[in-house]
């Protein structure tokens, strides 16, 4: 028998083959409890069955979405852009110059639907720790983020606290928001949905990996304590084996302390610059678990750790609730011998607690002893690595064709000036495409000094450093309702948009990120949709040369029965050499000449317009032509280092009409238009076709900008002139606008509803 | 060069900035913590015998909690956190943070707090208005609650500069909001306006 009461060992785990487990309350399968059995030739203790319970939940362990995720390795194009692929914390792409960036997007949804401040600011404080565990210092970030409908009630509960906890987190951690998504839509009442990104610099040689190699090497906890917060199951455990005579109700979303992690930041950083730790992994989801089995297992392969060296917050935490607690701003590293002074001196002058809580050893086992005891002995792959696989049942949804068919061509368009003004107004004010300001005027865009670009650009853009002209640009991008009409097709809207905006901020797009938001993966029909959805984004990504590096899977985002709009959220990073190259959206030059770059055609399938106006979702999305983004990008591009235009905005949804509002409410400056001849008004104003983009060409580049256009196969046509002194956008035979009224529209939804 | 707040020593500057940021997280108020850092004690003597002093947002916090600037500042009165470029008129050039610019110059620079709103007692606020202490107003809005639409102030010497707004995002136009801001800092290492 153990000496502490109510202790389950090893010991106790091999003479009570018969003691029953709560296994299904842990979220585990009754296969998968047997598999547990069978790997361990006995059954678990508790702290063993919480270890694997986490470690093969669907969040941890992918296990309905590895198949599908595979592709994005096979598909994988050739490049010599990647230093670190997937499978890392994050990926890692060469910058040049011995520069390198990391970047990567994760989900907190539903912590920040049960609570929106602490969620959403835990979710930034969770990306940045597996940027920072790259080696690389942390440097942006970004949000994707999505609601129920704007005026749903429940909207006005989550929406602002959200938003101030990405704002909270990432002001006090000094990391400028450079921009992301804001979209409303009904299937995200009950699951908003929160997508983080952070974007790291490091020097190549800086690069660290999550290993614990080496035996006798130390295994050093540090950062903050560990508490109760978090903690989801594992009160099932405790109460299973343990009296009730301790504080129960624990939040189950983890707590931010965005300082702890500033100062975490800082200490690490020196660290690195130090050179003092062999291996080091955040600690996310999963905790403790999570970080001594994935650790154990890339390196050596075996760990020894005392677990109740382990600083807690709540010293009535037993085992199983450390090794499944969640609590922020912690670390693990790896540190030799030697290194341990310097390491620890570093932690000292940041007041950073470190622990020594354990030694690598070669073991081949993960073991862990609590008072002398031994409450843990397994192979520590067999939790990080060899968990389920499922290949899910797949099944097109049944309304799937008929929501295909039902393509909303008899709905009556605008007709005449008039109605076609009044279908800009109502466009411009509407929830999804109104100005944001409301939201990112609570980010802190400046901080670092390094910010060219910040929302509502269309990609943002960091110079990598002070001492350097080269820089990153980002843009996140999805669509659900696309998604929604073809996951296959949708998925690729997304990358194709994310990719022109990074190409219309003038950057080279090179590496792509994704957070792919499903109901859930029992359901076949929404497993068809992320199969299709994964299928389309690794075809995409190999077409454009764009490897992923790695991402996020974030299932189960349903009410009931019914899943959200399958939103694949896609990140595309690039880079440029001279930021000072850099293109802005706003017009700003007097007697521009506004081009219309691509081909417009008569697309509404899932567009703004029938989404405001009908209320109606159903058809084909617009058609994806990679070679046209391609070309497209590439006169971007080219355009910008050559100085050939002064401003250019991607068409995105709203069409034309959107972006020309935009370009001229960037900077107040009016701009007069003729719509290309041959194309219906409406289609032209409002059609969502892609591959375009409006640019602003200085009258004195006008003939070398088209000579490259007409060279090669690009359709530009010249629509328009910026006008510096007007005060309207005219769109010439239709109708006019003062800035003034189409500033009010677009700028009121947001604060109308917000009002405090 | 960089302090360290845990060092008292002031090595031989010649000025001080104190930065913006959020020191121990604003988690109690914003700037009383750091006010008590060993750093802290060196600047706040050094600045009674004349050491120029800028506190730029939570630096003008930690001014306050010193009590080397009067009146203190709260949370904003719309609750939120707030970032916009913002319009400012300086009202007063006789300090060597001021002294590039001229009275009633209207500039640009972004402004970024979520405790930001400037308050004192009647008396105070009459007291820095009538003797020029204010240095620098919110233009086209006030932007956080501040009384009097008051960015900045100074002490009575002129050394110690509180502000709000930051500066120092605009001294390059390609990551900030123009060049306005190179004015605080151009008078302290003697370049002519």
């Amino acid at each position: 028998m153990s000496t502490v009461t109510g202790l389950d060992t090893v010991e106790i785990a091999e003479t009570t083959p018969e003691q029953p487990q709560p296994f299904a309350e842990l979220g585990l399968a009754p296969d998968e409890y047997a598999r547990v059995r069978e790997i361990l030739g006995r059954r678990p203790t508790s702290s063993e069955l919480a270890i694997y319970s986490v470690m093969w939940s669907e969040h941890c362990s992918y296990k309905s979405s590895k198949v599908h995720l595979r592709q994005f390795g096979e598909k994988a194009p050739p490049t010599d852009a990647l230093l670190v692929g997937m499978g890392e914390n994050a990926g890692v792409v060469d910058a040049g110059d011995g520069w390198a960036v990391t970047f990567k997007i994760e989900s907190h949804n539903h912590p920040s639907y049960v609570e929106p401040y602490q969620g959403a600011a835990t979710g930034v404080g969770g990306i940045v720790r597996d940027i920072l565990t790259m080696g690389a210092r942390p440097v942006a970030v970004m949000d994707s983020l999505r609601f129920g409908k704007l005026g749903a009630p429940d909207t006005a509960r989550v929406l602002p606290g959200i938003v101030a906890g990405v704002g909270g987190y990432g002001n006090c951690l000094g990391l400028p928001n450079i921009g992301g998504e804001v979209y409303f839509d009904a299937s995200y009442a009950g699951n908003p949905l929160v997508n983080a990104l952070c974007v790291g610099v490091m020097r190549t040689d800086g690069i660290k990996l999550a290993k614990a190699d080496g035996p006798g090497n130390l295994v050093v906890l540090f950062g903050a304590r560990t508490g109760g917060d978090g903690i989801g199951g594992a009160s099932v455990l405790a109460s299973a084996t343990f009296d009730d005579a301790k504080p129960s109700k624990r939040p189950s979303v983890q707590v931010g302390d965005p300082f702890a992690e500033k100062v975490l930041i800082e200490c690490c950083l020196e660290i690195f610059a130090a050179d003092l730790v062999t291996g080091i992994q955040d600690l996310g989801a999963a905790g403790l678990s999570c970080a001594t089995t994935e650790l154990a297992a890339a390196g050596t392969g075996g760990m020894d750790v005392d677990l109740d060296l382990a600083p807690l917050r709540d010293p009535t935490l037993v085992p199983e609730e450390i090794l499944m607690s969640e609590s922020q701003e912690r670390m693990m590293a790896v540190v030799t011998p030697e290194k341990l002074e310097a390491f620890l001196a570093v932690c000292t002058k940041w007041d950073v607690n470190a622990t020594v809580i354990g030694t690598v050893t070669d073991s081949g086992r993960l073991r862990m002893k609590w008072h002398g005891e031994t409450i843990v002995d397994i192979p520590p792959r067999t939790a990080a690595h060899e968990g389920p696989v499922y290949n899910r049942p797949i099944e097109r949804p049944v309304d799937q064709d008929a929501v295909n068919q039902h393509d909303g061509r008899d709905l009556p368009r605008p007709r005449g000036g008039d109605e076609l003004r009044d279908t800009l107004l109502r466009l411009v004010g509407s929830p999804n495409l109104a100005d944001k300001s409301w939201v990112t005027d609570q980010y802190d865009r400046f901080v670092l000094g390094n910010t060219v670009l910040a929302q509502p650009e269309d990609a943002g853009m960091i110079r990598l450093d002070e001492s350097t002209s080269r820089g990153l640009a980002l843009s996140v991008d999805g669509n659900g309702r696309y998604a929604r009409l073809d996951p296959y097709a949708g998925a690729q809207l997304a990358l194709a948009e994310a990719y022109r905006n990074v190409a219309t901020s003038g950057a080279r797009p090179l590496a792509v990120t994704n957070c792919l938001n499903f109901g859930s993966p029992e359901d076949p029909a929404v497993m068809w949709q992320f199969s299709e959805a994964t299928r389309g984004l690794a075809d995409g990504c190999l077409v454009l040369g764009t490897p992923v590096t790695g991402g996020n899977v974030s299932f189960y985002n349903q009410t009931g029965t019914t899943p959200i709009l399958p939103t694949p959220v896609i990140g595309v990073l690039g880079l440029i050499d001279d930021v000072e190259r850099r293109t802005v959206h706003g017009f700003h030059s007097d007697g521009a000449l506004i081009y219309l770059l691509g081909d417009t055609q008569d697309e509404f399938g899932g567009s703004e317009w029938m989404h405001v106006v009908h209320d109606f979702l159903g058809g084909r999305p617009p058609a994806v032509d990679f070679a046209r983004e391609q070309l497209l990008a590439d006169v971007l591009i080219n355009s910008s280092r050559d100085g050939l235009i002064d401003s250019a905005h991607d068409l995105a949804e709203g069409g034309l009409a959107q972006a020309l509002a935009e370009a001229c409410l960037r900077t107040n400056i009016g701009a007069r238009v003729v719509l290309p001849e041959g194309l219906d008004p409406f289609v032209a104003l409002f059609s969502e076709s892609t591959g375009r983009a409006i640019v602003s060409v200085p009258r004195s580049e006008e003939i070398r900008f088209t000579d490259m256009c007409s060279a090669r196969g690009l359709p530009a046509t010249r629509i328009g002139v910026v006008d510096v002194l007007g005060t309207d956008l005219d769109i010439q035979g239709e109708f006019s606008v003062p800035l003034r009224e189409l500033r009010t529209a677009w700028s009121s939804t947001l604060p109308a509803r917000f009002a405090d | 060069m960089s302090l360290w707040h845990a060092d008292p020593q002031l090595h031989d500057v010649d000025a001080v900035i104190l930065p913006g940021g959020f020191s121990y997280g604003d988690y109690l108020r914003c700037g009383a913590i750091a006010r008590f850092s060993p750093v802290m004690g060196s600047i706040i003597a050094a600045a009674r015998d004349g050491l120029p002093v800028l506190g730029i947002c939570n630096g003008f916090q930690i001014l306050c909690e010193s009590h080397l600037l009067p009146g203190a500042l709260i949370r904003n009165d719309h609750r939120k956190f707030v970032c916009k470029e913002q319009s400012l008129r300086i009202e007063s050039v006789d300090s060597p943070w001021t002294s590039q610019f001229s009275a009633g110059q209207e500039i640009v620079i972004p402004l970024k707090n979520g405790e930001g709103g400037f308050v004192a007692d009647e008396h105070t606020l009459d007291e820095l208005e009538g003797s020029g202490r204010v240095i620098a107003r919110y233009l086209d809005g006030n932007p956080n609650g501040s009384y009097r639409d008051i960015a900045g102030i100074r002490n009575e010497a002129g050394n110690v500069v509180g502000l709000m707004p930051h500066p120092e995002h605009a001294v390059e136009a390609l990551t900030g909001v123009g060049t306005d801001g190179l004015g605080f800092f151009l008078g302290l290492v003697g370049v002519p306006a």
